[in-house]
């Protein structure tokens, strides 16, 4: 299993593709960090306009690497899925557009395997995408902007974590992301057993998800308990949990807790189940597929 | 529709491949119909069929490729739905075109799918495989670079890389030079006669197939036309002959009383193909005369392609072959 993985990377990482949504990822940063930078005290006022008349707000604090880390985090990892998909949606269909599948398929290798093995390789191409991003959003920033106690606006209120608390939070965050990334993943790898392009089932996931999370945002009574708890989309941003702390009643955050906790475990497991159901359908598919490109 | 069908010899070692009814059928369209045939070990087994014949398809179902809609498939003795891993392990491939990783060098594709054959190469296993089909000195070369017989020659190195008993080429001398052509052919007889492989090699350049294959079967539509001995096929003793007639109805009537009866080995339309042994052609020339029959044209069939329109249907076929 080890070899089929460690082939599988091998092709992922000498194919030049490979590194587009790397080089996105670092120009999206940059630009962000270098806006921050530069007139991060606006995009600061403006962001907080409707605390500003009931708090005093030391700007200058607030703006550290740990909340440019947070404000690059929601800005990217809703567009990060669709480079996943790059990648994931490629994974099988793209042998069977190169001709190389059926070369792959009469190795004395099971097509389980075979599977398994090109999802594992999907998640650690996923997990080295979000490994990159940490680097870029929270370590530079850390350097290009310092270290402070980190300050979130929540709807009319301001929470603030210290400085101590912050990293674990982010470990954990990035954590979370990685299985809700590979959940898309699993949607472009299901669809790219059905294709013998990759445009299908990058296309497809793509849409799939924006969507679902046009869906999963939308404020409709109707959808909100019904339908909007069990799509996936609803549940990829539940990252956002882990820098939402319990107060100690006096309006102070507790280090090293978590608001809810359940939630966010309840979230990653509806995640999990829906990796578990598309890599199971993808085998299930792909063993009864007929190899005809 | 088989023509000639080979007695059985006890002497003839185990088949390496047997194959039974085989069966495919994809929604309404019956690609492969009811197929039987033999491989016997260190042959050439010679597959021909027009385009569309169900030849890709079969050799796909030999290597799990395509599940069979019906019949068995019996590789090295073993049951191929049951031990697919086991005959894998010992079968090597090239089906149709040969795509390898195009941003790979010829050596990063060889060594993958060693590997992805459960082998750890060395340089020195590499280097004879690369040797062997002529890339050596291209060897760290991107096979984006690659010409399309290079490129067939690197897709037979990875069918070889992990040594195995039964070799399969689906088309293998497909959109290459004369000289291409050439090297393949050699390549083949090579691995038969000093290597001992057993190959089974399909094509639609049937003279090709009668310079290199020991045994050969003939498909056309998805069913077997004939499968027998090459030097059985071109036998003297065995020639075709057929005859062309302008009453077809009436000579299949005088045929049929005559001692030639025993001869007749199909008709088609106002033609008839007889086998006999190529001295008596004189005699079937005298008798007909005698009989009465309205001859057209009676010529002996010699040549593989000759065999080939006879015994299959499609005008098309005629239009291929007459270029």
């Amino acid at each position: 299993m080890w070899t089929l993985l460690r082939i599988e990377l091998f092709k992922i990482f000498r194919r030049p593709r490979t590194y587009i949504p790397f080089g996105a990822i670092a120009a999206m940063i940059l630009i962000i960090q270098l806006g921050l930078k530069f007139d991060g005290r606006s995009y600061l006022e403006l962001m907080m306009s409707s605390l500003s008349d009931s708090f005093f707000i030391p700007y200058n604090m607030i703006m550290n690497g740990y909340l440019v880390a947070f404000v690059i985090l929601n800005t990217l990892l809703i567009q990060v899925p669709l480079l996943v998909a790059l990648v994931a949606g490629d994974i099988i269909a793209g042998e069977a557009n190169m001709g190389t599948l059926r070369l792959l398929v009469i190795r004395p290798v099971s097509r389980t395997r075979l599977l398994l093995v090109k999802f594992f390789a999907s998640v650690v191409y996923t997990v080295a995408l979000l490994v990159w991003m940490a680097v870029l959003s929270l370590f530079l920033s850390m350097l290009l902007f310092g270290t402070n106690d980190m300050m979130i606006a929540r709807n009319t209120v301001m929470e603030q974590i210290r400085s101590s608390d912050v990293l674990w939070r982010y470990i954990a965050a990035f954590g979370y992301a990685t299985v809700a990334l590979s959940t898309v993943a699993a949607l472009a790898f299901l669809l790219s057993v059905f294709a013998d392009n990759s445009i299908g089932p990058i296309v497809s996931t793509i849409s799939i998800v924006i969507v679902l999370t046009i869906l999963s945002e939308m404020r409709i009574p109707l959808y909100d308990n019904t339908v909007k708890p069990w799509l996936f989309t609803s549940h990829m941003l539940a990252w956002k949990g882990f820098f939402y702390s319990q107060s100690d009643g006096q309006g102070a955050a507790i280090p090293g807790s978590v608001e809810n906790l359940p939630a966010i475990l309840r979230s990653l497991g509806i995640l999990l189940l829906y990796i578990f159901g598309f890599v199971t359908a993808a085998i299930v598919s792909f063993k009864k597929k007929d190899i005809l490109s | 529709m088989s023509s000639i069908v080979e007695p059985a010899d006890p002497a003839q070692p185990p088949p390496i491949v047997q194959v039974t009814g085989l069966t495919k059928t994809f929604k309404d369209q019956e690609a492969v119909n009811g197929l039987s045939f033999t491989v016997y070990p260190a042959d050439i087994y010679g597959f021909l069929g027009q385009n569309g014949a169900g030849k890709s398809t079969t050799l796909r179902m030999l290597l799990t490729l395509i599940a069979p809609t019906a019949g068995e498939i019996r590789i090295f003795g073993m049951d191929l739905r049951t031990n697919r891993r086991e005959i894998l392990r010992r079968v090597g491939a090239v089906i149709e075109r040969p795509d390898l990783y195009k941003y790979l060098t010829a050596w990063e594709n060889l060594s993958l799918f060693a590997r992805m054959s459960g082998l750890r190469p060395d340089r020195r296993l590499l280097l004879d495989q690369l040797e062997l089909v002529g890339l050596a000195q291209r060897a760290h070369s991107k096979v984006g670079t690659f010409s399309q017989g290079m490129k067939q020659r690197l897709g037979i190195a990875t069918a070889l890389v992990h040594d195995p008993d039964l070799v399969i080429l689906d088309e293998p001398t497909n959109g290459l030079d004369p000289q291409g052509i050439a090297d393949i052919r050699n390549l083949i007889l090579h691995l038969s006669h000093h290597r001992k492989k057993t190959v089974i090699v399909s094509s639609h350049l049937l003279s090709e197939m009668e310079l290199i294959a020991g045994r050969m079967l003939i498909i056309d539509k998805g069913k077997k036309i004939i499968e027998g001995r090459v030097d059985e096929l071109f036998d003297p003793a065995q020639t075709l002959v057929e005859l062309e007639t302008a009453d077809p109805a009436d000579a299949a009537e005088r045929l049929s009383r005559s001692r030639w009866q025993s001869h007749l080995n199909q008709r088609r339309g106002n033609k008839f193909l007889l086998k006999m042994d190529r001295a008596e052609i004189p005699s079937l020339t005298h008798d007909l005369v005698e009989m009465g029959v309205r001859v057209l044209a009676i010529q002996p069939r010699h040549s593989l392609e000759d065999y080939f329109l006879t015994l299959t249907t499609a005008n098309q076929h005629v239009d291929a072959f007459t270029d």
